[in-house]
């Protein structure tokens, strides 16, 4: 792989989506084996990130977000294990490579930014000699020219970090939470990354310092094309960033689609629920808030069939027996899916929408806007 | 015993959709101020010691039967200022009045019957719980130390366990048997079981997941309507607060900068930094995206040395010279509208939206 320098654009400047495909889930599932159980914590979960993209990993705690991205990384915690699946990156299957080589890919390739910024820095270490080791560890993704402390100037001045000389002789200590975010940031997309994964960024910040990181965000991808999968519980910043959405339920991706269409007609009635249950600005305030009853399952004895059945209304007797499959719906990027036997139904009486041999649904391309 | 609310607060709530406009106040604050630090002796050459302004000359008052939202930014005080009106730190001056006594000069049995009547229940039921006592133990906890006898005090577990939705097995369980919303109800029974009049609640759904949110923010509201109960809610998420909160104040570096009931702050914000921070909150509507957001630039500063003048107007987008002298009064610029900026005028129109400085559109 040819070394980049600063100064040199990227080939997509100012980006949207491009067509090619980075990274390529399929199947993938991951398994935490303790003493007395067996937590299917992610289960036959699929989705593709093309280059430039904002994904959207939308889900509450436990249905398998964080596992999803570790488990694209290599770094399933132990008793956890990739158990199935592949996971192409630029057509190479992470999951088949050494461990010394997805070494290489990770923090160069593909950068991840965690939720808690100090826990991520180290606190003994200043921010300048945290960063440059980037450019030691990964030396080929260097810039040819210049020296390690105007890289790291270079880039805290990216992720807007007043006076990056001075700042780099601090500890992350004298950082204030927001600034400590930037430089996991900064430090994220060091080696110039084709993929970043942000696993609740802003979730510890306050929330025009959210506003603050998510601009930056967004501007990152629209100079470098760099692509973002973004985990996330907050479906407000799902709505302002990301240009798909994968909402995931009990370890599944339950729906997926573009942001637009799953905002405008969610169609798995857990999204619907999710949806109905934000507190809104504006309009009227309700006197009791729509809720979605019961807790999500205990993944280590997860119920039979469809896991939100218990707390679906709609859930009918089949719910319960069978999981129902990943069945396609209309959706911009082409590649929409919802996982529910009720709305599979109402599918099949909409044109172009056909149930095929295996009892799946299929779309005739023609009905796909913008996905032939 | 629990009674059910009077009825006059439950037609109250249904004819002007916010509870206690014209109840009684039942909490009080006056000019409060707590700043930690920069006391004690000092030492011929030690530096000048300064101290922390974590809350600088805060006043409001809540009535009976009303929900009090309190929002602001982390370090903005609000914790600190439920501390203190609870009397769980000294003042450095003000005063806390609640039911018209000055709880600062209570002592005996009228602070403890102070105690009694307020609780509070904070964000993270993980911690707050202790994990080695028994949920019926937490939960009876308060009535024991009120030395409430046994057998009433089983007769009101019972009571409160099914008020929050938790069945009577529950007391005989650990804490961490239990979901965070399951644990909140826990934290929330152990709140009311004493009958109090005010809870303070602090983040009360910041930890839980956002299907559980909307149930605990429900009990609430149930709750408070059953029991009669006043509520100083503090919270950092804008839209818990539109929905839950009949008025609302806005805190700012210790400093309250706006207060207004939840309608007229969210529909039409009046101080600066009210609308950056409204702006600031992603909206749940892809069609949204490309509104018109007001960015906030820089950080918060430093409570030992807040700037001179009004505090926000290193960060204000339209702040004038007159702001980086003069403080700006509080003043109620209409009515049950209260605005320390003196560039909000006191009519009854807005303010000239402002122009952002550097284009002001993100995304």
């Amino acid at each position: 792989m040819a070394a980049r320098t600063a100064a040199e654009p990227r080939p997509q400047p100012g980006a949207t989506i491009q067509d090619d495909v980075i990274l390529d889930v399929e199947g993938l599932s991951t398994h935490f084996r303790t003493r007395d159980a067996l937590v299917r914590a992610v289960n036959d979960v699929s989705f593709r990130v093309r280059r430039g993209e904002i994904l959207g990993v939308v889900g509450e705690s436990g249905s398998g977000k964080s596992v999803t991205a570790r488990s694209i990384l290599g770094l399933v915690p132990a008793p956890g294990r990739v158990v199935s699946g592949a996971v192409r990156f630029k057509g190479r299957d992470l999951l088949q490579m050494a461990e010394s080589e997805r070494r290489q890919v990770r923090g160069a390739e593909i950068a991840m930014v965690l939720q808690e910024p100090m826990t991520s820095l180290n606190p003994v270490l200043t921010i300048g000699n945290q960063l440059g080791e980037m450019f030691t560890a990964h030396p080929e993704r260097a810039p040819r020219s210049g020296s390690v402390r105007e890289w790291v100037a270079d880039l805290l001045g990216r992720v807007r970090i007043p006076d990056p000389i001075a700042r780099m002789a601090q500890y992350p200590l004298s950082f204030s939470g927001g600034m400590r975010q930037r430089a996991c940031i900064a430090m994220g997309i060091a080696c110039r990354p084709d993929l970043i994964i942000a696993d609740e960024p802003t979730t510890a910040l306050d929330v025009t310092i959210q506003a603050q990181v998510l601009h930056l965000l967004s501007d990152l991808r629209d100079e470098f094309g760099v692509s973002i999968i973004l985990i996330t519980h907050d479906l407000g910043v799902v709505a302002e960033m990301c240009d798909t959405v994968a909402v995931m339920y009990a370890g599944r991706i339950v729906e997926y689609a573009d942001v637009d269409t799953l905002f405008a007609t969610p169609r798995h009635p857990y999204t619907r629920a999710l949806l109905g249950s934000l507190p809104r600005f504006g309009g009227p305030r309700l006197r009791r808030q729509q809720t979605i009853e019961g807790q999500p399952p205990d993944l280590s004895r997860p119920p039979s069939g469809c896991a939100f059945a218990p707390r679906c209304a709609q859930a009918e007797d089949r719910c319960h027996e069978a999981t129902p499959p990943a069945s396609p719906i209309p959706s911009h990027n082409g590649g929409g899916s919802v996982r529910c036997w009720v709305v599979m139904d109402e599918l099949s009486g909409i044109p172009g929408m056909r149930i095929v041999a295996d009892g799946t649904l299929a779309v005739s391309a023609a009905h796909l806007d913008g996905g032939a | 015993m629990i009674e059910p609310a009077s009825v006059s607060a439950q037609e109250e709530r249904a004819r002007t959709g916010h509870a206690g406009a014209d109840a009684p106040v039942l909490l009080s604050i006056e000019d409060l101020k707590k700043y930690y630090g920069g006391g004690g002796m000092k030492l011929p050459f030690q530096a000048a010691r300064t101290p922390l302004r974590a809350v600088d000359g805060v006043s409001f008052q809540v009535r009976r039967g009303q929900n009090f939202g309190l929002v602001g930014e982390s370090g903005s005080g609000k914790s600190t200022l439920a501390k203190a009106v609870l009397r769980l730190e000294p003042l450095t001056a003000g005063r806390v009045r609640f039911d018209g006594a000055d709880v600062f000069t209570l002592g005996g049995a009228a602070l403890m019957a102070f105690r009694k009547a307020t609780h509070i229940v904070f964000q993270d039921p993980n911690s707050s719980l202790s994990p080695r006592m028994r949920v019926g133990d937490i939960i009876a906890e308060p009535l024991v130390i009120q030395g409430v006898p046994g057998r009433e005090v089983r007769r009101r577990l019972d009571e409160v366990l099914g008020l929050v939705g938790l069945s009577s097995a529950t007391a005989q369980r650990f804490p961490h048997e239990f979901s965070g919303g399951q644990r909140q109800r826990i934290a929330i029974a152990r709140a009311v079981i004493g009958e109090p009049k005010l809870i303070v609640l602090d983040e009360p759904v910041s930890a839980l997941d956002v299907s559980i949110r909307a149930q605990i923010l429900n009990l609430l509201r149930d709750l408070q309507e059953r029991l009669d109960l006043t509520y100083l809610t503090i919270a950092h998420d804008l839209a818990v607060v539109y929905q839950a909160c009949d008025v609302v104040g806005v805190m700012y570096l210790g400093k309250l900068v706006e207060l207004a009931p939840s309608e007229d702050l969210f529909g039409e914000p009046l101080h600066p930094y009210t609308r950056i921070l409204l702006s600031s909150i992603p909206i749940a509507d892809p069609r949204q995206r490309n509104r018109e957001r007001l960015p906030l630039r820089g950080e918060i500063p430093s409570p030992k040395a807040p700037p001179p003048g009004c505090t926000f107007h290193p960060r204000c987008p339209i702040a004038v010279e007159r702001c980086a002298t003069e403080i700006p009064d509080w003043r109620e610029v209409r009515p049950g509208r209260w605005v320390a900026c003196h560039l909000v005028e006191s009519r009854p129109n807005p303010p000239t939206p402002f122009p952002a400085r550097e284009g002001g559109v993100f995304g």
